[in-house]
């Protein structure tokens, strides 16, 4: 069958079951917006802004299984999408963005809104393809959803020059990639892994440290089942939250700068460390030197063999797909003999001391609205059960340590590049994805404005998101920082000038409502998920201003010099 | 510790900025790096000299791994391999200088494959060592110009490098 190469783009995205398109047009892809015209199958979602775009369709991606797309236009297009694909990027994200780029004859003179986007990117994607030819662009985009998916997954650019959108080509979209180059490792090296049940089974002091590599195998359930059946306490890092229902009692909590004091002794101190599907950031685990200073065995689960040995030495590395290995490791404990309680009745014991600390108790207010109290609130009214997308701040650690995430790929945030303004568009794609959940975003009064615009298209498509605004009036993380460790000089941190927000959510067609007491704080919840449901609500929660967020590990520190309240400063 | 590595990548456009990109992104070293398609059009290889902890080149080789495009990668310098670079030397060669650079060149087993009045150009392969040396033996003041191409590696023997 003989296409034009922008109906070859649209049938490819067909064949590969795209849903959602989330794109902003303009002149290198109108050949491609026109043909999107003449279709039902590909919904496209227009965006304000195309940083937007990217952040919704990695939304999407996070709270399913599915690769999300976004498509943009040549040069100032595909420059505002970069800080979506870097965010994906960084959090191993799997997508397919396209963009367009002038005619191929014009490529390199400098031409209207030319810019060389798979330069520009090429160090925040998996992948990306210039196409150059009409016939190549099938292959390219198979092979773009291909790598995206696979493997440790990541965002991948196709760059398509506007003339070959134009021209003329027979089309058959290949059934199958085969690439000589790449061809990630999926099953565990069956000698490595009874090495590590070997260990597992002698620990005294055991830990399981759970990554987003859990959350991105969908690989919960195998977690669970391996730690039942040991017994071992479990961490998660902010990204592998809901990796473990976090309501279990061998839950100790999330690990690392802003996690709990019982996760980081426990990480310290443990003797053996089975590591799974997670990369020991430098938020994670403090001053490698001072973690390693610990003698302790580790075994590293994870698909990526750059993650393993890259910031600590370990003594078990197993590649392979975390789903995989963990149902082989459960299969060789279940044949063998059953493991002890006994062995870690101690460690247990020493737990149960470091948790009686209570790290996370904060001192609540009748007078003026706290922060943790209005995450709290969230996760009791929506009895666990919402998506939560988040910016990036103070309100970030508290929605992360006070909404108890029992299943994965509810929580949605920016770990790795911490993206102020990925909270409102990714919870676009969210909800988009699940039409009848609860979808809430928590988010500052500072990062809320970095993507605000797309309040609008939440009109445009009756996405029912609930915004909570923890407004502290604070670029409140760094003032934190500024208190702690810059003597107390809010240099540029305070939010002067800010605009009323429930107002501004009326003229986008929402409803706003702006919250002072803390009595309101359950009424006004209750009221938003009964009676609003079906709207988009703003809540603007006036908060203290000078809450902190604690436990806190500085940047730097072992992870056991934790700063554990105001009075530790 | 200095390192050759060796790699088969794609013969496609972009797959080289993908390895200097890498190497600039990470704050790896690169002394030298050479590049050219094999006896299979659609493959090429390259020789990458760094130098680095075990820990930074064991990360060196799994992230250029992790490249779409590269096809395998080895540390040649792990056991037995020859290393050999081609230099182009012009020098002055007028009077009495003529006849010494001549001697030179024959000891270092050079060629001579340019002759003006007053220069040569003179061909020498080896390995870096050895080129460095003929720098040094010389007379700096007679050198006009040198160009190199970086090393090139293979295994010795049945250490070989192929898809
Ligand atoms: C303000 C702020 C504060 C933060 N504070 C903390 C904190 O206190 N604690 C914390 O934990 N983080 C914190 N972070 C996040 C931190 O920066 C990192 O993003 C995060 O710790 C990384 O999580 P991860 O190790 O699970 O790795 P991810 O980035 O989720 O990486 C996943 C790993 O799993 C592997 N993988 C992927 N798929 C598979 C598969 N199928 N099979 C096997 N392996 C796979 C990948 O190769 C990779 O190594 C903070 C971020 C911000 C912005
Ligand atoms: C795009 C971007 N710019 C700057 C930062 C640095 N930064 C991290 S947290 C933060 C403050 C966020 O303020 P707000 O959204 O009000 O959240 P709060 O910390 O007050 O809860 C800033 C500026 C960032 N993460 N992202
Ligand atoms: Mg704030």
């Amino acid at each position: 069958m003989v296409l034009t190469g922008a109906e070859i783009v649209v049938r490819c995205l067909q064949e590969e079951k795209v849903e959602y398109l989330f794109g902003y047009p303009g002149g290198a892809v109108l050949f491609i917006y026109d043909e999107l015209f003449k279709q039902e199958q590909v919904r496209h979602v227009l965006v304000r802004h195309e940083q937007a775009a990217v952040h919704a369709a990695d939304g999407y991606a996070r709270s399913t299984d599915k690769v999300g797309v976004a498509l943009v236009t040549s040069g100032p297009g595909a420059t505002n999408a970069v800080t979506g694909i870097a965010t994906a990027y960084m959090d191993s994200i799997p997508m397919v963005i396209i963009s367009g780029q002038v005619p191929t004859a014009a490529i390199g003179l400098d031409a209207f809104q030319e810019v060389d986007t798979v330069g520009i990117t090429r160090p925040c994607v998996k992948h990306n393809i210039l196409v150059k030819d009409i016939r190549d662009i099938a292959p390219a985009i198979k092979k773009a959803f291909y790598i995206a998916k696979t493997g440790r997954p990541g965002p991948v650019l196709v760059d398509i020059p506007k003339d070959i959108t134009a021209q003329r080509a027979e089309f058959s979209y290949p059934q199958e990639v085969s690439l000589r180059s790449y061809n990630p490792v999926v099953k565990g090296h069956s000698g490595q892994i009874r090495k590590a049940a070997q260990l597992l089974l002698e620990a005294k002091r055991p830990m399981i440290y759970t990554g987003g590599g859990v959350i991105l195998s969908d690989a919960a359930k195998q977690v669970t089942k391996l730690a039942r059946q040991l017994g071992f306490p479990v961490t998660n890092t902010l990204m592998g939250l809901g990796g473990y229902p976090a309501s279990d009692k061998q839950f100790v909590g999330m690990l690392g700068m802003h996690g709990t004091y019982e996760a980081n002794m426990a990480m310290h101190y443990c003797d053996v460390l089975l590591a799974v599907g997670a990369r020991f950031d430098d938020r994670v685990i403090g001053d490698p030197k001072h973690f390693q200073a610990e003698p302790r065995k580790i075994v590293h689960i994870d698909i990526d063999p750059s993650s393993i040995s890259k910031r600590v030495k370990v003594d078990v590395p197993i590649v392979g797909d975390v789903k995989e290995v963990l149902e082989e490791l459960s299969r060789l404990i279940e044949a063998g003999e059953k493991p002890n309680p006994e062995n870690t009745a101690a460690w247990w014991k020493q737990i149960g001391e470091w948790r009686d600390k209570k790290c996370m108790e904060y001192k609540n207010s009748a007078e003026v609205i706290k922060p943790q109290f209005v995450v709290q609130k969230l996760w009791e009214v929506t009895g666990g059960d919402a998506f939560v997308c988040s910016d990036v701040g103070q309100h970030q650690m508290w929605a992360a340590q006070y909404y108890h995430f029992d299943e994965p790929r509810r929580w949605i945030n920016s770990g790795g590049l911490g993206t102020m303004g990925f909270g409102l568009p990714a919870a676009m794609g969210v909800q988009l994805a699940h039409p009848d959940k609860p979808v809430a975003v928590i988010t500052g009064e500072g990062s809320i404005q970095m993507c605000i615009q797309e309040l609008s298209t939440c009109k445009q498509f009756r996405l029912p998101i609930k915004v909570l605004s923890l407004n502290n009036r604070y670029l409140g993380m760094v003032r934190q920082w500024q208190q702690f460790f810059h003597g107390n000089r809010y240099s540029e941190s305070y939010m002067d000038s800010l605009p009323d927000f429930a107002k501004l959510a009326e003229a986008y067609g929402h409803i706003g409502i702006q919250v002072t007491k803390p009595s309101d704080v359950e009424p006004v919840l209750r009221e938003v998920y009964t009676k609003h449901k079906n709207d988009l609500v703003f809540l603007d929660f006036q908060v203290d201003p000078t809450e902190n967020v604690y436990p806190m590990v500085q940047g730097g520190k072992g992870l056991t010099e934790m700063i554990l309240g105001s009075e530790d400063l | 510790m200095r390192h050759v590595i060796s790699l088969l990548l794609e013969n496609e456009a972009g797959a080289l900025s993908r390895v200097s990109g890498l190497f600039s992104a990470r704050g790896y070293n690169i002394e030298s790096l050479t590049v050219a398609p094999t006896e299979d059009p659609s493959m090429s290889r390259m020789t990458i000299v760094t130098s680095g902890s075990d820990d930074v080149v064991e990360q060196i080789t799994k992230q250029l791994n992790k490249l779409i495009e590269v096809v395998k990668v080895v540390d040649l310098s792990e056991a037995a391999h020859i290393e050999r670079e081609l230099m182009l030397i012009k020098v002055r060669a007028v009077g009495k200088d003529r006849e010494e650079m001549k001697r030179m060149v024959d000891i270092f087993r050079g060629r001579i494959i340019d002759v003006t009045d007053s220069s040569y150009v003179v061909e020498l392969t080896g390995s870096l060592d050895k080129l460095d040396s003929f720098i040094s033996a010389i007379d700096r003041e007679l050198i006009l110009e040198t160009v190199r191409t970086g090393v090139s590696g293979i295994g010795r023997g049945d250490r070989i490098l192929k898809v």
